[in-house]
């Protein structure tokens, strides 16, 4: 029988498969952090159980790190209290860890990848719901909650239910200033924050295949806004090319072993989808949103939605509601929203070509005297890229800070985030209510969207500065 | 976990869809290294102004719905991040069982770990029982019979039988998978003959 490539790594992670349909999937890679662990370990401890693997599991610090001078440790009491608990847990049970202080340190979805420890074929889970984007790798990656970190820890399993399978194809050419973040904002505009429930999502088509492996993580990352419990691409020579070499990759023999395995990845030709759409990559422009859901998208040429057009009473409600919270008047022109800050990095475009967009729209350029604006590399390995070329120089003479690694303002655990009612260009992944800081008003964007933006003052089209 | 099995009182009604984690729980409280002591935070940002003080017109503010064990909401409830700081927020509030239409899958998943009952019915009937919750009036939710009960009238809702069954029982799911650890083991060495790389050993 036919079968998708989602359908092909289930198949092959089955420990056990009960008559009610509940599966017991076995668990590749283990990914942990601070935030969602802690109560996990405890669980351990209370019953005195072990890590079944600890040696398919990678742990780092990264959401609650501060992003300046970290010689003096962290300031926040409750923070430190997290990230040293991760440590002991991690010393307890026998799990690496990514201390602050290793260049290796970064966000949990950057390091996977940068070390190797992400492969095609894998399940990978996380407690954080941003795991998919690993599915850029052909791995089926998802996130998952602390009670199943713990499943995962003790049993290397997780007790599941098979998705459904969606594919959504995009192919063409994208037009200049035009990222595969503006290709996912599109796509999470189309079909909407809960289009995507109950399924894998598996993206094809030639625009997909065209991009870089960077650029495939930023769309499987936003997946999950899209509401899909992942995003899958097929792997390819990019794919094999980029994990060669790399710390945590297979080698020798294995890495023959591999390759043979890795090439099988990919949907049958006649294989069936639930769901199934079509997007053509000339038609995309760069995106913003401007409301307060993934889903609130609209071109930089476009205007804020009128409550008054739309007929349905919850999405007027909801306008109405997410223009409060954002001060915007209806019919505003995207254009005409003036910004405070602006934040590039994040799991979503934390990585070195990110900040190469964002940086050749800065060169030889100073940011708005009004703005505020900060660069915040997803890695060590990363910031260190960037420095060797000359990045963070281009950075701090346009006005921007250069920051240490972590999830940052993405989220705004740690020191960063917006005051109430301050205005931020964001190259992260959610633009809910208080996400990066209470009352804090958020406009998602690619990096070289954000970069335009700082230049400008107002939310800007990136075209204008593409030379 | 503590069992779930039937829950009877006045359903509080939160009308507003795609709420998030971040707004069930707001990041600031994810520092906790417990799972308990989160319900006087829930839906923070919606419950109280920036001075702290409790916002009057906040629906979990108001007497009965403060003391609600139901809550009734919109689509999509539970969207964004996996913390499942969210469902231990709502359980140490007091909410043992929430009524939508839909709900992001993580959160759903999350519930049942916690002994939290999330029931899924049509538009209609949310809008149906809303109007009980608006009149302070009763309704029961019976798991095993898989049906609510308001007024004269009742719904059937449907129920993953295995989640069911751990929920009525209070199962400790690690429990039941450690009972195949023969399975996991056998799958283990299949493994590392057939994919030797991903033991990296």
């Amino acid at each position: 029988m036919s079968t998708t490539l989602y359908d092909k790594i289930w198949n092959d992670h089955l420990v056990d498969q009960q008559d009610d349909g509940t599966a017991l999937l076995f668990v590749d890679r283990h990914l942990v952090h601070e935030v969602t662990s802690p109560q996990a370990f405890e669980g351990l401890r209370n019953t005195n159980r072990k890590v079944r693997r600890p040696n398919l599991t990678l742990a780092v610090a990264d959401h609650n790190v501060p992003t300046t001078d970290r010689t003096k440790g962290i300031a926040d009491e409750e923070s430190k209290i997290q990230v040293d608990t991760l440590e002991a847990n991690c010393k307890e049970f026998g799990i690496q860890l990514f201390g602050m202080d290793d260049k290796r340190q970064g966000i949990v979805h950057i390091i996977g990848p940068e070390q190797g420890f992400t492969q095609p074929g894998t399940v990978i889970v996380c407690g954080d719901s941003h795991t998919a984007t690993h599915g850029a790798f052909g791995s089926l990656a998802f996130g998952i909650g602390t009670s199943e970190v713990e499943h995962v820890l003790a049993t290397q399993t997780l007790v599941q239910k098979k998705a459904k399978n969606f594919r959504i194809n995009v192919n063409g050419q994208l037009p200049l200033g035009v990222t595969s973040k503006d290709v996912i904002l599109q796509i999470i505009g189309k079909i909407g924050t809960a289009g995507g429930t109950g399924s894998v999502i598996e993206y094809s088509g030639d625009l997909i295949r065209s991009l870089s492996v960077e650029q495939r993580m930023t769309i499987c990352n936003m997946t999950i806004e899209g509401g899909a419990r992942a995003g899958l691409i097929a792997p390819d020579e990019k794919i094999f090319d980029y994990l060669k070499g790399k710390p945590m990759s297979p080698k020798g023999d294995n890495w023959e072993k591999a390759l043979d395995y890795w090439n099988t990845l990919k949907t049958d030709t006649d294989a069936s989808f639930d769901q199934e759409i079509n997007l053509n990559a000339n038609d995309i422009l760069p995106m913003i949103t401007w409301g307060t859901s993934p889903q609130d998208v609209i071109t930089i040429d476009g205007k804020v939605p009128n409550p008054q057009s739309e007929n349905d009473e919850d999405k007027k409600n909801s306008i109405q509601r997410a223009l409060k919270y954002m001060g915007l008047k209806p019919d505003m022109a995207a254009k005409d929203i003036k910004i405070d800050k602006v934040f590039i990095g994040s799991c979503t475009n934390g990585r070195i070509e990110d900040l190469r967009e964002a940086a050749k729209i800065l060169k030889d350029k100073k940011i708005s005297s009004h703005v505020n604006a900060m660069v915040v590399p997803g890695s060590g390995l990363v910031k260190e890229q960037a420095e060797q070329e000359g990045l963070d120089k281009i950075f701090l003479a346009s006005g921007f800070e250069w920051r240490e690694p972590g999830c940052s303002m993405c989220l705004a655990m740690n020191a960063d985030k917006l005051k109430p009612e301050e205005r931020c260009a964001s190259t992260s992944n959610r633009n809910f209510e208080g996400r990066q800081g209470r009352g804090g008003r958020t406009h998602l964007v690619s990096p070289g969207m954000a970069a335009a933006a700082a230049i400008s003052g107002s939310l800007d089209d990136v075209r204008k500065y593409q030379n | 976990m503590k069992k779930f099995n039937s829950l009877k009182g006045i359903p509080a009604y939160l009308p507003i869809v795609n709420i998030d984690t971040d707004m069930i729980i707001p990041k600031q409280f994810l520092k906790t290294i417990k799972r308990t002591g989160l319900g006087k935070n829930l839906f923070f940002e919606m419950r109280y102004d920036n001075q702290g003080k409790e916002i009057s017109d906040f629906v979990l503010n108001q007497s009965p719905y403060n003391e609600s064990k139901i809550l009734i909401t919109g689509k999509n409830f539970g969207c964004g991040s996996s913390r499942e700081h969210a469902p231990w927020a709502l359980l140490d509030f007091g909410i043992t069982c929430v009524i939508s239409s839909s709900y992001a899958d993580i959160f759903f998943s999350n519930c049942f770990k916690n002994g939290i009952l999330p029931i899924i019915l049509e538009e209609e009937k949310i809008k149906e029982l809303s109007e009980y919750a608006n009149r302070k009036e009763e309704i029961s939710v019976d798991l095993n019979e898989e049906k609510i009960v308001y007024g004269n009238n009742e719904i059937k809702f449907q129920v993953d039988p295995f989640k069911k069954k751990c929920l009525l029982e209070g199962l400790d799911d690690i429990a039941l998978s450690l009972n195949k650890s023969d399975k996991i083991e056998n799958f283990e060495l299949n493994l590392k003959n057939k994919k030797p790389w991903i033991f990296n050993d």
